[in-house]
């Protein structure tokens, strides 16, 4: 089992070092298939650690290879954890991961960069699967940073627009404040309960509640805003799909944006015991879901309205996560990754029929053009609005059902939030795919279908939006919600869904109807009456004109954060280092000299003035001996 | 007593000596002269070493005197060098106009 | 017995580079002493995995008979490392001369270079305060010459700076090491007085707070300048930005060690209770220097002096460690200077060569190098990487296990030195795009392939930090057993 793991984690790192150091030299089939490969064969050794970890003890496979981090009490082994949770996590990976491998060979063919974009693209799963598989959580931050930096490099990967590097780095440092609540919640988790390791703190009675316990839920939480694009740390994510699309169906909506939900869902226990951090998190999840969706209705780049809608579904993600339904939010983040990325993808097979445009303002009509992307979109689409029996419904309503129980004010939140998904995705539908097309008639003529190397993955991504369901029945219907129970040995403190059936099915119906008429509403307002989003920005209503710049945000932050750094580096640079520094040593300088000046006025250069000097010195010394 | 006199005039010649030197160093201009001057003060300590010395019936006074002589004598074999080698720059030996080194 | 060879090898290449005969190669002798330095120091390292060479791991001679000082070198723990980073980092700094850069007076370089080489070694691995000292200050000689030779404009003043500060703040040392010298003649019947490391250690908890408090004033601020800790950094951005580029490795990579070294074994363990009464404030000081480097780096316009205010960053974070007294703090200071060490050195490499190659190093006239070179932008953002502690490059071990420690002593110290973690990403990552990133804004310079040694570095910079980040172990184990003993 240990070699299988460390296969599962090394094979795309060998990938990755192989594309980096000899991607140039290699026929842009070798580098593909070694990507691919790589990934490939992670899954199929992924799929047989989850076919061994059902026979394990416990569910539990945990092997230590080395000592890496030692330092007296702290003992943090290079090792991997392979449990309900994390198998679950490395088969959408690698899964999800091969699928988008495959789609990028024909997305990214003509790029210049081939290589380099999957060896950075390999080395993103590779840190991926180190954040889910290690043992401890600084083997966790391992992942955690690493995929930072696979998403750094690939936001910018076109690296001669400065656009795009200034993506990269925002999200890179917004990341970074994240992380720095995530190291300080660690050393106060290793403070606290006296060690990292899943082994030492999933023992029973390992974790009790402690004055410190709400400050380390905080921190970690705080990590998890940065990753997972959270209020107040999200506004990097829009910005990051800059990156090829490709990366953003896998980091930036499938997978790294998900590090956040595995962490909590990894520290359960603490969750569980801290009622005000189980709370902040979900306002915060619950806010950050209405927000984002409120952003998403009046954008016009079909990414951006995938960005935000990625942003407002972690949101829903992390209320769950508040109301301590950790298996319905991993069930999301499941589904998420089907949907989400099949919604990317098929965006990126948009934008390449295209030829690179963005804007849904010059699509429409695309449905006939390509309709294998038209019908694989409309699946992901009303897989995420809600609607039965695809698989965003029962997740979704799973989440809803929970935090109904938790806090009605919250259900309310996401119950907005759901509607308002709904009708956005449906707008960027009907804007992209219906009615007549608004890009002129050369662009027309250009429209084609991806080859089948980009549409196939999307039909398989399809089908799993379909049925992922599957993986999470109610039992309300009389299913036996498998993922509930299969990580039921990871809920350390579990909370049991207590509500009536009645109130479940009227739960249901109102997530249905709601979405239902946000639909229709849609449907009324983009094809029976036609209304086309403005060209010109200066048309916008003052509220939609709020929205559309994202409730300013960006600027905000950058008033109140950035440049008042840098004001206070010039402050130092100018103020500090340049005058009060060094104006002290000029003035212990000058001072000494000044003395020096006047104490050799006493030097006449006469040689008898010395000596009588000297002489009578002498005898004033000599007169006070006794 | 050393030979019947006593030590107090050896002190008081040794004095006088010093005195004088001291007084010629402080005074004169003449570098010769001040080096002469200086010989006498090396001398009159070595009439205190060689009178203190014979009280106490020890020779390492004595002996130390040699020593003395013998800086003397370099001393002044250096200094005299120096002395030719200032008169041959400035073709004077006034103590007052050596004053370069004060700025 | 290692120890001596350590010592004598430089000393040695010194020597034999000063004459006539070593000058025409200077160079190739040059490379030859640091690199059998380098075998040795590697030897050093593989003897130390056994526990009966302590023979040839330790000297202990009587040196000057009549004050009792003694010839006592140990090659291990953190003594090891930090010979070891010594002769890795002269390796690289030699690798990194060019041909003409040092022109006719070239051997004279080399050769001042291996003075300090020796200095240092000694400063590391002495146990004895009086040689301790006497390298401590023979370091400053060469290091003061070749800035004083090779600096740019304005070098006088600079190095004139840098020789006073450093100086009077070894003096203070001095004057605490005398101090505890004559207190150790309360250790034993005789009054016999030492210079022994371990006899200061009982002799300084023999003293009054008050007494503890001198000593630990004194000490503190010879180490505190070389350091160097806020408020006592002013002659360092200077004086990096204006040595040659070598000088600035020797300083940044090397020298500022001796300083935090000396925090970690001469202060901390000697007076305790001073450490105690006075760690508030001198963290304070340490990461007040953590916040104003970081705050002065984001907007330097020379890449070198960035460096330097980047450098003082690191190290407050270090020295706030060092002065928090916690077990993890001591394990990561003693893996980051190793870090810091050889990061900086690689960062200042990249300096060297963006010199050579465009000849300007401001950030603002560079732009659009990755089209031009990209393995050297690779190896360069690895690098990059390494000085702002991302995981798995051996710089996230240590500043993890310093701020652990930090939080263990309190976690709002934690969190203020922590935002270096932020800050830090955001001046490299911009001076990263500016220089490297986007289309090539300048004509007037190209960034050809890199020369094979100038290649052949940075691999071996890329070696250590990530050799290091992945299996830390491979010098934890060592420095871990020695700060255990400190702590006793």
């Amino acid at each position: 089992m240990a070699y299988i793991l460390l296969g599962i984690v090394l094979l795309p790192l060998l990938g990755s070092i192989i594309n980096g150091l000899l991607g140039k030299k290699l026929s842009k089939s070798n580098v593909a298939t070694i990507a691919s490969g790589s990934i490939g064969l992670s899954f199929v050794l992924s799929i047989i650690a989850f076919i061994q970890l059902q026979s394990a003890e416990n569910r539990v496979i945990n092997v230590d290879y080395y000592k890496w981090v030692v330092s007296g009490m702290l003992d943090v082994p290079m090792g991997f954890w392979l449990d309900s949770l994390s198998s679950l996590y490395i088969l959408v990976i690698t899964g999800v991961g091969f699928l988008i491998h495959v789609y990028s060979i024909g997305y990214m063919h003509e790029d210049d960069g081939f290589s380099r974009y999957f060896s950075y693209l390999n080395l993103f799963v590779f840190f991926m699967l180190m954040l889910v598989l290690g043992n401890s959580y600084v083997t966790m931050f391992v992942g955690w940073e690493g995929v930072g930096l696979c998403s750094y490099l690939l936001i910018g990967f076109w690296f001669k627009n400065h656009a795009y590097n200034d993506a990269a780095k925002k999200a890179f440092i917004m990341n970074r404040i994240g992380d720095l609540g995530f190291i300080l919640g660690m050393a106060l988790l290793f403070i606290t309960y006296g060690s990292l390791n899943y082994a030492d703190l999933n023992k029973p009675g390992a974790i009790t509640y402690t004055s410190a316990t709400t400050a380390i839920a905080l921190l970690l939480f705080l990590g998890a805003t940065g990753k997972s694009a959270q209020i107040p740390l999200y506004t990097w994510l829009p910005d990051a799909m800059a990156g090829p699309t490709p990366v953003s169906a896998l980091i930036h909506a499938a997978t790294m944006v998900t590090a956040g939900i595995y962490m909590v869902v990894r520290s359960n226990a603490i969750y569980s015991l801290s009622e005000t951090a189980s709370l902040v998190v979900g306002i915060v999840g619950g806010v950050t879901a209405l927000w984002a969706a409120i952003i998403a209705t009046l954008q016009f780049d079909i990414k951006k309205i995938l960005a935000y809608s990625t942003v407002s579904q972690l949101g829903l993600m992390f209320l769950g996560l508040g109301a301590n339904a950790y298996s319905s939010s991993v069930f999301h983040v499941i589904t998420h990754a089907f949907f989400k990325a099949l919604l990317f993808l098929g965006a990126g097979s948009v934008i390449h029929a295209m030829g690179g445009e963005q804007d849904i303002r010059k699509m429409g009509g695309l449905s006939k053009k390509i309709p294998t992307t038209y019908l694989t979109m409309l699946i992901a689409t009303i897989a995420i609005s809600g609607i039965p029996p695809f698989s965003g419904f029962f997740s979704k309503d799973e989440i809803l059902a929970h935090v109904y129980e938790y806090n009605k004010g919250l259900w309310a939140l996401g119950v907005i939030a759901s509607m308002l998904t709904a009708f956005y995705m449906f707008r960027m539908l009907f804007l992209t795919f219906w009615g007549y097309f608004r890009g002129g008639s050369e662009l027309y003529k250009h429209l084609h279908e991806s080859p089948s190397v980009m549409t196939i993955p999307l039909m398989i991504l399809a089908v799993l939006s379909v049925i992922g369901g599957l993986l999470g029945l109610p039992e309300l219907i009389g299913a036996k919600n498998w993922i509930g129970h299969y990580l039921d040995n990871v809920i350390l403190i579990k909370t049991y869904l207590g509500l009536s059936h009645s109130i479940e099915w009227m739960l249901m119906g109102i997530a249905v109807a709601g979405a239902v008429a946000s639909i229709y509403f849609a449907y009324q307002l983009f094809v029976i009456n036609g209304v086309l989003p403005v060209e010109d920005e200066a048309e916008l209503k003052w509220w939609q004109k709020i929205i559309y710049h994202k409730f300013y945000v960006d600027e905000l932050y950058d008033f109140i954060i950035r440049r008042p750094i840098d004001f206070l580096g010039k402050v130092v640079d100018r103020f500090f280092e340049k005058m009060v520094f060094n104006g002290i040593n000029d003035s212990i300088s000058s001072i000494t000299l000044f003395l020096g000046e006047w104490i050799r006025k006493i030097h006449i250069g006469n040689i008898a003035y010395y000596i009588m000097a000297m002489t009578i010195s002498i005898i004033v010394i000599l007169s006070m001996i006794k | 007593m050393i030979n019947g006199i006593s030590i107090d005039y050896f002190i008081l010649l040794s004095a006088v000596l010093f005195t004088i030197g001291a007084i010629g160093v402080m005074a004169r201009r003449n570098s010769i002269i001040i080096f002469m001057c200086i010989e006498l003060m090396l001398n009159a300590v070595n009439i205190l070493l060689v009178a203190f010395s014979t009280l106490h019936q020890n020779a390492e006074g004595q002996v130390f005197v040699f020593f003395v002589m013998t800086v003397a004598a370099a001393e002044v074999s250096v200094g005299l060098a120096i002395l030719t080698m200032i008169y041959r720059n400035i073709k004077s030996i006034d103590t007052n106009l050596l004053s370069n080194l004060k700025d | 017995m290692i120890g001596n060879i350590l010592i004598f090898i430089p000393l040695i290449g010194f020597l034999a580079l000063l004459s006539p005969t070593f000058r025409s190669n200077a160079r190739r002798y040059a490379l030859f002493f640091v690199g059998i330095e380098f075998l040795v120091a590697l030897m050093a390292y593989a003897l130390n995995y056994s526990d009966n060479n302590s023979i040839l791991l330790k000297v202990d001679y009587t040196w000057i008979n009549a004050i009792n000082a003694h010839w006592h070198l140990h090659v291990t723990g953190v003594s090891l490392s930090l010979a070891l980073l010594n002769a890795i980092v002269f390796l690289l700094i030699y690798l990194s001369v060019d041909a003409s850069q040092y022109g006719e007076k070239a051997y004279l370089f080399y050769s001042l270079g291996l003075l300090m080489q020796m200095a240092m070694m000694g400063v590391f691995l002495t146990k004895d305060a009086f040689s301790f000292y006497i390298f401590w200050e023979l370091s400053l000689i060469p290091i003061y010459l070749i800035g004083l030779l090779w600096g740019e404009t304005g070098k006088e003043k600079i190095t004139l700076k840098f020789f006073l500060y450093t100086f009077i703040g070894s003096l203070f040392m001095l004057a605490g090491f005398i101090y505890l010298y004559h207190h150790t003649a309360l250790l034993n019947e005789n009054g016999q007085k030492s210079w022994d490391i371990l006899s200061f250690y009982q002799a300084g908890k023999l003293l009054t707070p008050a007494q503890q408090t001198v000593v630990f004033w004194f000490l503190f601020l010879g180490f505190a300048v070389k350091i160097p800790i806020f408020p006592f950094h002013s002659w360092q951005p200077d004086t990096y930005t204006n040595m040659p580029v070598q000088g600035t490795m020797m300083l940044s990579g090397l020298m500022l060690k001796m300083g935090l070294y000396g925090l970690l074994f001469w202060l901390m363990p000697v007076v305790p209770e001073a450490v105690e009464s006075w760690r508030g404030l001198t963290i304070l000081m340490a990461v007040s220097g953590v916040i104003y480097g970081s705050l002065a780096a984001l907007v330097q316009t020379d890449f070198k002096r960035l460096l330097a205010y980047a450098s003082m960053a690191h190290v407050g974070l270090i020295s706030a460690g060092i002065l928090s007294g916690t077990r993890q703090a001591y394990d990561g200071a003693a893996m980051q200077m190793f870090a810091h060490g050889i990061y900086v050195t690689g960062l200042f490499y990249v300096v060297h060569l963006f010199e050579k190659h465009t000849g300007t190093r401001n950030i603002y006239q560079l732009g659009g190098i990755r089209n031009l070179n990209g393995q050297f932008s690779n190896l360069f953002l690895i690098i990059l990487l390494g000085s702002i502690a991302l995981p798995l490059t051996h710089g996230f071990i240590g500043e993890f296990l310093i701020l652990v420690g930090l939080a263990k002593y309190q976690l709002v110290w934690a969190a203020i030195a922590g935002l270096s973690v932020i800050l830090g990403a955001v001046y490299m990552l911009r001076a990263y795009q500016k220089m490297m990133l986007g289309d090539v804004v300048k004509t007037n310079y190209s960034f050809g392939a890199l020369e094979a040694k100038d290649k052949w570095g940075l691999f071996l910079v890329v070696f250590f930090i990530l050799l290091l980040g992945i299996y830390p172990q491979a010098l934890n184990y060592f420095t871990s057993l020695n700060i255990s003993e400190i702590l006793k």
